[in-house]
């Protein structure tokens, strides 16, 4: 009874609000040990903190506040004002200072409230962060991460919820980065904060109160994913979906809904979108022959139309249908519940995908 | 030409001193006015001629009190010599080359404003740092990177400092804490805060005690509307940072007349820039950009402030370029009567005055320094002239520091790995 409670809590994301499960969950030697987004991005940054004292993190509302979405808590108590900065609402300055010391050789960590805030300093990003190690021919790079959650939260309307990941992708000199679960969040951004280039870490605000289990390797200190290996988060025959970040777990019900079918879905977890991942892309293509991509983000050049593109480059003979694209409606996201929810891909959206093409 | 309305459809050229023809002409005072404004030509007020030296702690004694003592060394009198004489010779090198097809692209070039790079950038030590603009091409020479990598990267050519990918607007060279050359004004002075901020971290979180490096950023009048000068005056003060603003305002930025494009500050008649620094909590002052002696006092007091942890301080210095904004601009503008007026203050032949009445150099010194020069920019030329391009393989190098950064390729080896790729000069750590 107990193996198909935790089940539940883990789908349901009850863990956390059911604390005498979860300490059961915990007290469990043969089960693993489940972490939020939130306490991994956290406990990630506790780490490489500690590591490097050259790291350090500035952003608005990310030292006594505690992190506009928590994700900073405790750390200015722990490492003090010097090395978690809040600084003023003047994101084009901070990234600038960001990006500039980066140059100087420290390796901040600038956060953003959301990503649709990072608009007033894409200037920095773009053309100081991304660019500066080209036009200085390799003299000068930039160790920074900018973070910060990305995409449609609930009910916060079309300037608050865009998806920022095609525009980012398409840069040169930028990696860009999208964890869905807690190992992909502690690993990846550890590997970022490692990363000798500018990493845009795209995190989701639904996905940080969601628990999912860890292994005692990703708690270890040292654990990172390397960028740019996505990876197979269910193996099946009929059909690859691939996606990044919320809709990976979307797919991934998707799948369970379609097995009861006799559809067997094998979903792939980007993590990284730029670069992608062309081997293993390919590779399940040649298993499945048919591929839909699953995005929230716009469809107009979206990473659904690269992905489309590059598998019908290398792997035309292997399609036995076109790739799909599964993404958000093309319309800034409405308010309304009902309208949001027409706006943004559902699990029954992707079947209907996956039907049209099996 | 400027029509005045309540005439009988009277059109008239207004000269350059049209206070005396609109006066001439009885034009009442209100379109006085409105011609001065709508001319864009400045108008001559007496308080923006006697420009005053104002120096940060103390008034500094103006130029005839000081005749006895000279302001500097002999040795450093010559070194600031050398470096205006070759930013110039350089710059006007490159009007040549371009014109003869050897430079491309957009060009911007300093002619005039010698006197703020050289007396700011030969105060600072190597391990201090320089931001600056597109008009980059004398912070770098005056920062110490050779005349030949500037030519030869101004050519496109692999020698120059940054192999030719970066071009005359950026500049970037990190043995001499070059960090740009942005395109983008304002963009560059949150780079140059976060230098500032390194320097700052590196002593107190690092426990560096020797970490007092200084940074000069180098922007226009045009620069001081844009958001980001804002954001950084406010969180230089704020984080008390060692940095140094310095405005060059060369009174245009492109065709648009600075008077045109920026609020007067309240009380006055000229929309100076100076004074946005006491409202951000920093000192503000206003010195005379074409005597770069006066300059170097100024920016020396306001280096040792940062030094010494007190923070940052905004310089604007009253200066001009002699040339258009590009090399692509016809510069119709201007007036010919503005020009003049400077180009009689032209920085290079008042240091030589100077020497030469205060006894830091001979005819023959000066003589000597600029042969030098001469030979040194004809060098370069020859350099840059001679140098390879850059092979097509260079294209794909140092997009990243890490080129795994180009992911793993359909047969699963990175894509960096494979044949062809680049010239191979990439290394991963």
């Amino acid at each position: 009874m107990l193996p198909a409670l935790v089940q539940q809590a883990r789908i349901h994301g009850l863990a956390t609000r059911l604390p005498r499960i979860a300490a059961a969950v915990r007290g469990f030697a043969s089960q693993p040990t489940e972490m939020t987004v939130r306490d991994a991005l956290n406990s990630a940054l506790d780490e490489e903190l500690a590591r490097d004292d050259k790291v350090y993190i500035l952003g608005e509302e990310v030292g006594e506040y505690q992190g506009a979405y928590k994700i900073t808590r405790g750390l200015l108590q722990k490492y003090g004002a010097d090395r978690v900065k809040d600084t003023p609402i003047t994101e084009a300055g901070f990234t600038g200072i960001a990006v500039g010391s980066a140059f100087a050789g420290l390796r901040p960590v600038c956060e953003f409230m959301t990503w649709n805030f990072a608009l007033q300093a894409i200037d920095q990003i773009i053309n100081s962060a991304a660019k500066t190690l080209y036009m200085s021919a390799g003299q000068i790079n930039c160790p920074i991460v900018f973070r910060g959650p990305n995409g449609a939260a609930a009910g916060v309307a079309a300037q608050h919820s865009q998806c920022f990941a095609s525009w980012y992708s398409s840069v040169p000199g930028l990696k860009v980065l999208a964890p869905y679960d807690s190992e992909d969040a502690r690993g990846l951004l550890k590997a970022a904060i490692r990363d000798p280039d500018p990493v845009v870490f795209l995190e989701n605000e639904i996905l940080y109160g969601q628990s999912f289990p860890v292994t005692p390797e990703v708690l270890d200190k040292d654990f990172t994913i390397p960028i740019g290996r996505a990876k197979v988060m269910r193996a099946g025959s009929h059909v690859t979906l691939v996606s990044f970040s919320k809709m990976v777990g979307y797919c991934l019900r998707a799948a369970e809904q379609l097995a009861e079918q006799g559809v067997e879905c094998e979903v792939i977890n980007l993590r990284s979108i730029k670069p992608l991942d062309r081997d293993t892309l390919l590779a399940s293509l040649r298993k499945t022959h048919r591929m839909v991509v699953v995005e929230e983000g716009w469809p107009q050049c979206g990473v659904g139309s690269e992905v489309a593109a590059v598998m019908m480059e290398i792997g035309f003979d292997e399609l036995d249908a076109p790739v799909l694209r599964v993404t958000g409606a093309e319309v800034p996201m409405p308010y309304a519940a009902n309208l949001e929810a027409a706006a943004l891909p559902q699990i029954s959206d992707i079947v209907k995908a996956v039907k049209s093409i099996v | 030409y400027i029509s005045i309305p309540d005439s009988s459809a009277l059109v008239i050229r207004i000269p350059t001193d049209y206070c005396l023809l609109a006066s001439a002409l009885r034009v009442p005072a209100r379109m006085q006015v409105l011609l001065k404004q709508r001319s864009g030509i400045r108008p001559s007020q007496p308080g923006r001629r006697a420009v005053q030296v104002r120096a940060v702690a103390a008034p500094v004694k103006s130029a005839a009190a000081t005749a006895k003592t000279p302001l500097v060394t002999p040795e450093v009198a010559k070194d600031l010599y050398y470096d205006m004489v070759l930013g110039r010779e350089f710059e006007e090198m490159c009007a040549q080359m371009y014109y003869r097809g050897k430079m491309f692209g957009f060009v911007h070039l300093y002619s005039g404003q010698e006197a703020v790079s050289t007396g700011v950038i030969r105060l600072l030590r190597p391990d201090d740092y320089v931001v600056s603009t597109y008009r980059d091409h004398v912070h770098a020479l005056s920062k110490g990177v050779s005349a030949r990598e500037v030519m030869a990267e101004l050519f496109g050519k692999k020698t120059g400092c940054c192999r030719g990918q970066g071009g005359s607007m950026h500049m970037f060279s990190s043995k001499h804490n070059l960090l740009g050359g942005y395109a983008f004004i304002g963009e560059g002075i949150p780079v140059g805060l976060g230098a500032a901020f390194q320097s700052k971290y590196r002593r107190d979180v690092l426990g560096d005690e020797k970490a007092d490096s200084v940074t000069c950023s180098f922007f226009g009048d045009g620069t001081c509307n844009v958001g980001q000068f804002y954001e950084s005056l406010n969180m230089a003060a704020l984080y008390k940072l060692p940095h140094v603003f310095v405005v060059e305002n060369n009174l245009w930025a492109i065709g648009m007349s600075h008077l045109r494009a920026t609020s007067r500050t309240s009380g006055d008649v000229d929309p100076y820039i100076y004074k946005k620094g006491p409202a951000f909590g920093m000192p503000g002052v206003l010195v005379d950009g074409m005597d770069v002696l006066k300059v170097r006092q100024v920016a020396q007091e306001a280096i040792e402030r940062a030094r010494r942890g007190e923070g940052p301080t905004l310089i604007e210095a009253e200066t001009y370029r002699f040339r258009g904004h590009s090399l692509a601009d016809p510069d119709e503008l201007r007036s010919k009567e503005e020009k003049a007026r400077y180009q009689a203050r032209d920085p290079i032949p008042q240091l030589k005055a100077y020497m030469l009445e205060q006894g830091l150099a001979t005819e023959a010194d000066i003589k000597e320094i600029e042969a030098r020069v001469a030979e040194e920019v004809d060098d370069c030329v020859k350099f840059a002239d001679e140098s390879p391009k850059p092979e097509r393989g260079q294209l794909l190098e140092n997009v990243f520091a890490d080129p795994r950064g180009f992911g793993i390729a359909e047969d699963g080896r990175y894509r960096y790995q494979q044949p062809g790729f680049s010239s191979g000069t990439a290394v991963v750590s």
